[in-house]
């Protein structure tokens, strides 16, 4: 039908300036209010208070934070790696598991820190993880602990335990989602043939949803590699991340050098992370 | 017998899952109610709504951080589907050169650790006069939001069928009566689960807040910190409680608005 092809084309046709004007909008508030702002971020961490080039922000930012550099690296690997193996763990059951209820009652529980924001899940495990917080009494109430050994976690466990609980739900629901659409025919055929549950999971569903993980994992690391609140509210102490370092570097010093030689190093973890990531795809737990 | 024996594991794993999600939360509740609270006592020793009396009362500090909050979000919500119905249109739709390119152009803000970036973003605010205002606080919230609404408006539009539009123009419509009267009702549930998505993203919105909003732009999460860090644990439980209330509202109905046709599409 002429007709037809000829009304789908006629709009494009038209005008090619159209799509553009629709997009850029849209295209330069990123530009201006991003990417402008990012570039702005990469040249000052390299240039002193006078503008010349130089390297004395890395040289005070390493000289005052390279612990906390490590302990920022460590917090948010440690995380991601156990987000992955949980998240493969849910994801799993949800897709292998043949108990309909349990696996109801797990759909429907996982998901609830899903959109809780960072600082209310911070406040939360700021009083749960605490030495007399609900959860120490709660151990000590079904005599699992004695009451004279209770340790408190408000330190690089809290917030390791804060970022699991809150980004989780995030990746275990895109993983889940993408083991739901695969094929479950190689799934079936491998079970006819012997096959137990997790080596059907290692072996047949997770290389399948690698892409999906890796994408969930990644956006994980750079969410909790600009958090703010969790390590202040979590672990008042001192090592801490270098989103504290970078807060505490304007805040009290102005030195907006140091600060931004500081981001410079998180992006450079993060795309550290990502071409890692990409390029041996260990994903999850570790497996090739 | 073995039924029943399987399922004593599979009662403890699944124990521990709730437990670990939902005891956090309970402390939560428990902080939000407890008038007394102290060592060595397990749980409050007296409970009642008197903290609450507090943040409620009127022209109290919450109930205005609640309206920042909120007309923050609302005016974000706003702006961004300004910008994303059409672009999100164009890029399902019509023909652009370098499509892929631009789509990713949105994921920027979400792929960058962001704090390095609004750090420089209350900079060059302060410059401009925008440090501490309602509009510095909601343009940082849009480019962060931008990325939901484009792409799942984008995915919205891309999931309605080409035919009923073709349908609309054969018997005479314009193209713009045409996107009016069937392309955009038929988006619309997309178009809302993505506001929702802003919206939320927006009112929980902590670190851009706290370097662009300094010193007059005080929103829910940053009063709840304020209180948290000064050992007020009580105003910091129900202030977080009122922030989980839509966090938890659309986490249950999510998949209602996020149809599965409309989710298939979303970053394609």
């Amino acid at each position: 039908m002429p007709k037809h092809e000829e009304l789908l084309r006629a709009p494009v046709k038209e005008s090619r300036i159209l799509p553009l004007c629709l997009v850029a909008p849209a295209l330069l508030t990123v530009l201006v209010l991003f990417v402008y702002p990012l570039c702005y971020s990469l040249v000052t961490a390299f240039v002193d208070k006078g503008g010349q080039p130089t390297l004395g922000n890395f040289y005070r930012a390493f000289e005052f934070y390279s612990v906390d550099i490590g302990f920022t690296v460590v917090i948010v690997t440690l995380s991601t790696f156990a987000v992955g193996v949980l998240a493969i763990a849910i994801g799993g059951y949800l897709t292998l598991g043949e108990c309909a209820p349990a696996v109801a009652l797990l759909r429907w529980v996982y998901r609830w820190p899903l959109f809780i924001p960072f600082v209310v899940a911070a406040q939360c495990m700021r009083t749960f993880l605490a030495k007399n917080g609900l959860m120490n009494n709660s151990l000590v109430s079904l005599g699992l602990l004695d009451p004279q050994s209770t340790v408190g976690f408000l330190d690089w466990r809290g917030i390791v335990i804060t970022f699991v609980w809150k980004q989780l739900p995030f990746v275990a629901l895109l993983v889940s989602g993408a083991m739901a659409s695969l094929d479950r025919t190689t799934i079936e055929a491998a079970r006819n043939l012997g096959a137990g549950r997790l080596r059907i999971l290692v072996e047949i569903v997770v290389p399948q949803v690698r892409p999906t993980l890796m994408v969930g994992l990644i956006l994980s690391f750079v969410t909790m590699m600009s958090v703010l609140s969790v390590p202040i509210m979590v672990s008042g102490e001192s090592p801490t991340m270098i989103t504290v370092d970078m807060a505490f570097r304007i805040n009290n010093y102005g030195d907006y050098g140091a600060a931004n030689a500081l981001g410079f190093i998180s992006y450079a973890l993060t795309g550290a992370a990502a071409w890692i990531y990409l390029r041996r795809g260990i994903a999850g737990g570790g497996k090739p | 017998m073995t039924a029943a024996l399987r399922w004593i594991p599979r009662a403890i794993v699944l124990g521990l899952v709730v437990y670990a999600i939902f005891g956090p939360l309970a402390n939560l509740a428990l902080w939000a109610f407890a008038e007394q609270w102290y060592y060595p006592h397990k749980l409050p020793v007296t409970y009642g709504l008197r903290f609450w009396h507090q943040v409620f009362k009127p022209r109290g500090d919450a109930l205005e951080s609640l309206s920042t909050s909120v007309i923050i979000a609302l005016l974000t919500v706003a702006l961004c589907l300004v910008i994303a119905v059409p672009a999100g249109y164009a890029l399902a739709r019509l023909r652009l050169p370098a499509r892929a390119l631009i789509m990713l152009a949105f994921l920027l803000p979400q792929a960058f650790p962001s704090l390095a970036v609004y750090i420089n973003i209350a900079r060059l605010f302060y410059g401009l006069g925008l440090n501490g205002t309602i509009l510095g606080v909601v343009l940082v919230h849009t480019v962060h939001g931008l990325v939901f609404a484009v792409w799942i408006t984008t995915a919205a539009f891309a999931a309605v069928d080409r035919d009923l539009e073709l349908a609309a123009r054969s018997i005479g419509a314009s193209a713009l009566r045409t996107f009016l009267t069937v392309t955009l009702p038929l988006a619309a549930p997309g178009i809302t689960a993505s506001a929702v998505f802003v919206f939320l993203e927006s009112l929980d919105e902590f670190t851009g807040t706290y370097f662009v909003g300094v010193p007059d732009i005080t929103t829910l999460p940053l009063l709840m910190f304020t209180a948290s860090i000064a050992g007020n644990y009580q105003i910091a439980a129900i202030t977080a409680l009122i922030l989980l209330i839509p966090s938890i509202g659309f986490m249950l109905v999510v998949e209602r608005f996020l149809k599965a046709d409309v989710m298939a599409k979303v970053g394609t």
